[in-house]
């Protein structure tokens, strides 16, 4: 037995080493962490930062001077300041209109129940992840020339803004059901309850305590909305017709068709300043959003509708997305069997020579072709947005926690410029990839490392510290803790992860419309060029092909919506 | 826990005392954990302040503090999970500095279990035997053992989130046991149950870490349960140790008016101390022959406050009184000035009632002067 002293021993000196002696363990994380950093800081200097600086660059530098008075002169041009503006309008009016729409529905989806809500969730979801180019290729088959409407009733809305506006809300429908609704769906109905029985009316406990409860989610949808929207490109470009450009339409005009470089890169950098802008408010929303709310299990808080008013608003928001989410896809495989024949279109497309000599391949080559790209580009970015996600969620400072907005702004930044970009930094040795298939991957990779790290970041910092303190205690070494503990807990989402990024993969076009090879060409690279050819085969072929497209990224959702766990991120 | 009431049904081998014995700790007087001036800091405060403490094999010893007092940190310490900023752990007479936590040969169960929830009850049970690479069939023999050893037998291909609380913590504790760890930690262990189903676990524990030989450092925050599970108890508050001693000897003798009023005694007052009575705000009190001479704190146990016979005593106004099932806990204010009020424990019969003018007398064996 023992000898435990109860008066205190005077405390000796602290040897003066103390603090570079004492925690071994402490210093080996941080290399640990750096290490980690490493692969994503270089992918993003190499294929982010370089691309982009230099485009940029060579719009401010002319005859060996720097000319920063180009940034006035450019943005006081009267049809470029018309560009700002319908980019900001445009995006602000998407914005109010989708959250005018999507609200309901995300307060339905979460808080009511019935049959066939998830897999309601799991639709609404899957027009986010399809190609821009889809998108508008389904609403030209709405509203378009000779689209649904205009048969019917001689409307069309292609040279409205209105096509755009609805293409948005269709888009961005999921954002605001996940962010908002995610969110309601856990929040404890005990906590409006108690404010009803302090004397609340219904409304008054709603707006006093779910509302400000929130607040957050809904600006943190909207600020996503915004950004998704004030960078549009694929549907202006195919709905907006040449009245209605968007910066980043305008920067495509100005790179591939007016070849004027240092307008281009104005408006990159005014696109920058602003999505810059935009993600640092996120970045401020999402950690006001973290602050300490009562959360539960959403099953617990649905209940079947009640009520003649329940009722009506469960039917108004089933309408609302049956018109807005199900028709334009619905219509868009309708017109691609529209051909003589059914599949005239189809088969159209095995055939090199059908559209006229746009393709080199016959246009079906394009689909092995994307998804060959887009499974790179898959396993690219799982690599970089991997060990991004693992650096920032091993107990992270202030400073590396802003890295992860950061992480964010290839959704932002021009990817016209980053395509042009990679195509004039990436053709001298040691890196000349100009010729080399990995080029599309590497560009697609970029948008799809932010998805992986919005998806696996949440989870990873949900992993309990002490979970791998039992397990280490229990023997584990801290490479087996990692595989034991971590890893299984993790793999769910990286499936999810690597779900998103393959999709976004699949339907990038802004960068890869630069830097795909005529020979080689993406599906939706060869969507647009369809399109852009008159004649009824080549529409036809063009809504064809969209629909393949989307059927492969529907079927991609859909098997993750099973593997989904309700922590993997806010998208 | 069906074996707690029958120690020898099923008691295999390969958990008898004589296997737990870890190598190392068998030799006389060597503690199989020892603390040596260990300070650990956070920010500017210690959590531990220079803390001496020493375990002997086969030891229960139980850490006894209110939240915040640095318990779970001195296990943290133990398991190589926080480094000390001063100061030394030995296991087994061996320097632990730079021993990574799963080096240690260590059992740690955590205050709310940190079961693994992507694994059943035999995934959790025989973890730490599979990163020991122990064989297949080897680890299944253990789980099975473990569980009919925790009252959980045939549980192991349960889900560890359909289990209650109670089970959890069984599992819990099979996890920890199962690498026959050569010292068990237990943080919090009953925080999360019931008080019926804790004292049960309690007494199932204290007689099962008995029949294995375990060595045992706990830590609490509950008297009761470091009563009842320790041979040996260890007050700390902020971060030092305040006293340390067998259940007993704390209970019997509190070192300082801290330790007494963290045990609940709330009847502690200034006394000037001669030979065998003390003048007190309550009047002149007798103590016990022998106690410490001069300006003490001085403690009357509740049991040591009786009813006067007569018109004798203390003078005092009953201010409220709680029914505890054994004894009323009457709440006396004295009608001297000055004087604090008194709490008692008197039979339910004896009790008067609330208003009641009553006479105290003092019982010189539950007065203890206080250090």
């Amino acid at each position: 037995m023992v000898l435990a002293r109860p008066e205190v021993t005077p405390e000796a000196p602290a040897p003066p080493d103390r603090t570079a002696a004492r925690r071994p363990g402490r210093a080996r994380r941080a290399a640990v962490r750096a290490g980690l950093m490493v692969p994503p800081v270089v992918f993003f200097a190499l294929f982010f930062g370089r691309p982009v600086a230099a485009i940029v660059g060579r719009g401010f530098h002319d005859g060996g001077s720097w000319r920063p008075g180009r940034l006035a002169e450019v943005l006081g041009r009267p049809e470029i300041r018309d560009v700002l503006w319908f980019t900001t309008w445009q995006a602000l009016a998407s914005t109010a209109l989708t959250l005018l729409l999507a609200l309901p529905g995300a307060y339905v989806l979460a808080r009511f129940d019935f049959p066939g809500r998830r897999l309601l969730r799991a639709v609404v979801t899957v027009p986010f992840v399809l190609p821009t180019v889809v998108v508008g290729t389904a609403f030209l088959a709405l509203v378009g020339r000779g689209g649904l409407l205009d048969e019917l009733w001689g409307v069309r809305l292609d040279t409205t803004v209105w096509a755009i506006l609805l293409a948005h809300v269709f888009f961005n429908y999921a954002v605001v059901v996940r962010t908002v609704g995610g969110l309601w769906a856990q929040l404890d109905p005990r906590q409006e309850e108690a404010a009803r029985v302090l004397g609340a009316t219904r409304l008054g406990a709603w707006r006093r305590v779910t509302l400000p409860a929130l607040a957050p989610a809904v600006a943190a949808a909207a600020l996503m909305v915004f950004l998704f929207t004030y960078t549009s490109f694929g549907v202006v470009q195919i709905l907006g017709g040449p009245a209605y450009a968007t910066l980043e339409a305008e920067i495509y005009r100005q790179t591939a068709q007016l070849l004027d470089l240092s307008t281009a890169a104005v408006l990159t950098l005014t696109q920058f300043a602003a999505v810059g802008a935009v993600l640092a408010v996120h970045a401020w929303t999402v950690r006001r959003r973290e602050t300490a709310l009562r959360l539960v299990d959403p099953a617990t808080t649905a209940r079947r509708p009640r009520g003649a008013g329940q009722w009506t608003l469960l039917g108004a928001v089933l309408a609302s997305i049956a018109l807005l989410l199900l028709l334009p896809p619905a219509v868009l495989v309708a017109r691609s069997f529209g051909g003589p024949e059914a599949l005239t279109f189809y088969r159209a497309l095995q055939d090199a020579g059908a559209s006229g000599g746009t393709f080199l391949v016959p246009p079906l080559q394009t689909v092995w072709n994307s998804l060959q790209y887009a499974l790179a580009a898959t396993a690219i970015a799982l690599l970089i947005g991997g060990c991004a996600a693992a650096a920032l969620s091993r107990d992270a400072g202030r400073l590396v926690r802003g890295l992860d907005a950061l992480l964010m702004l290839p959704l932002g930044v021009s990817a016209v410029t980053v395509g042009f970009g990679f195509l004039i930094t990436l053709d001298e040795p040691p890196l000349d990839l100009r010729s080399s298939w990995i080029l599309v991957p590497l560009a697609q990779a970029l948008v799809g490392v932010p998805f992986v790290v919005r998806v696996m970041l949440p989870v990873l910092r949900a992993v309990d510290t002490r979970l791998r303190e039992a397990a280490a205690v229990l023997g584990a070494s801290p490479w087996r803790v990692w595989r034991e503990v971590d890893l299984p807990l993790v793999r769910r989402a990286v499936l999810v992860a690597a779900g998103f990024a393959f999709a976004v993969s699949l339907g990038e076009f802004g960068a890869t419309v630069f830097i795909a090879r005529p020979d080689n060409p993406t599906l939706p690279v060869a969507v647009a060029r369809l399109l852009g050819r008159p004649g009824a085969l080549n529409y036809g072929q063009a809504m064809a092909l969209s629909t393949i497209l989307m059927v492969v990224c529907a079927v991609a959702l859909l098997l993750l919506e099973r593997l989904r766990t309700d922590r993997s991120g806010e998208f | 826990m069906p074996d707690s009431e029958n120690p020898d049904s099923g008691m295999p081998p390969a958990v008898s005392p004589s296997a737990a014995v870890p190598p190392g700790s068998g030799e006389p007087g060597g503690a199989l954990l020892a603390l040596e001036g260990v300070t650990v800091r956070f920010g500017g405060r210690a959590a531990l302040d220079g803390v001496d403490l020493a375990v002997a094999a086969h030891e229960t010893v139980c850490v006894l503090g209110p939240s915040g007092s640095g318990k779970s940190t001195l296990l943290r310490v133990v398991a190589g999970l926080q480094p000390p900023d001063t100061g030394r752990v030995l296991l087994a007479g061996a320097d632990q500095r730079g021993v990574p936590p799963h080096r240690r040969g260590l059992g740690l169960m955590f205050q709310d279990h940190q079961l693994f929830p992507q694994r059943d009850v035999a995934g959790n049970v025989d973890f730490g035997l599979r990163v020991r690479g122990a064989g297949r069939a080897e680890r299944a023999a253990r789980v099975a053992e473990l569980l009919e050893l925790v009252g959980l037998p045939g549980a192991g291909r349960r889900a560890v989130a359909a289990l209650s609380g109670g089970e959890q913590q069984r599992v819990a504790l099979a996890r920890a046991l199962a690498p026959n760890p050569r010292l068990l930690m237990l943080d919090e262990p009953f925080g999360q149950l019931d008080r019926g189903l804790r004292e049960r676990l309690v007494t199932e524990l204290r007689a099962l870490f008995g029949r294995l030989g375990t060595t045992v450092l706990a830590v609490t925050h509950d008297q009761g349960e470091a009563f009842a599970l320790a041979d040996r108890v260890v007050v700390m508050r902020d971060g030092r140790i305040a006293q340390t001693g067998t259940p007993l000897e704390v209970w019997r003798r509190p070192a300082d008016e801290f330790v007494a009023r963290f045990l609940g005694f709330d009847n502690v007052v200034a006394a000037t101390v001669t030979g065998t009575a003390a003048d007190t705000p309550w009047g002149r009190l007798p103590v016990p022959a022998g106690s410490p001479e001069g300006a003490r704190r001085l403690l009357v146990r509740p049991a040591g406050v009786r009813p006067a016979e007569g018109a004798g005593g203390l003078r005092c106004t009953v201010a409220g009184r709680v029914f505890r099932g054994h004894h009323v806990a009457v709440r006396l204010r004295p009608d001297a000035a000055g004087a604090p009020p008194l709490e008692a424990e008197w039979p339910l019969r004896e009790a008067p009632e609330e208003g009641a003018e009553v006479g105290v007398r003092f019982a010189p064996e539950e007065i203890v002067v206080l250090g």
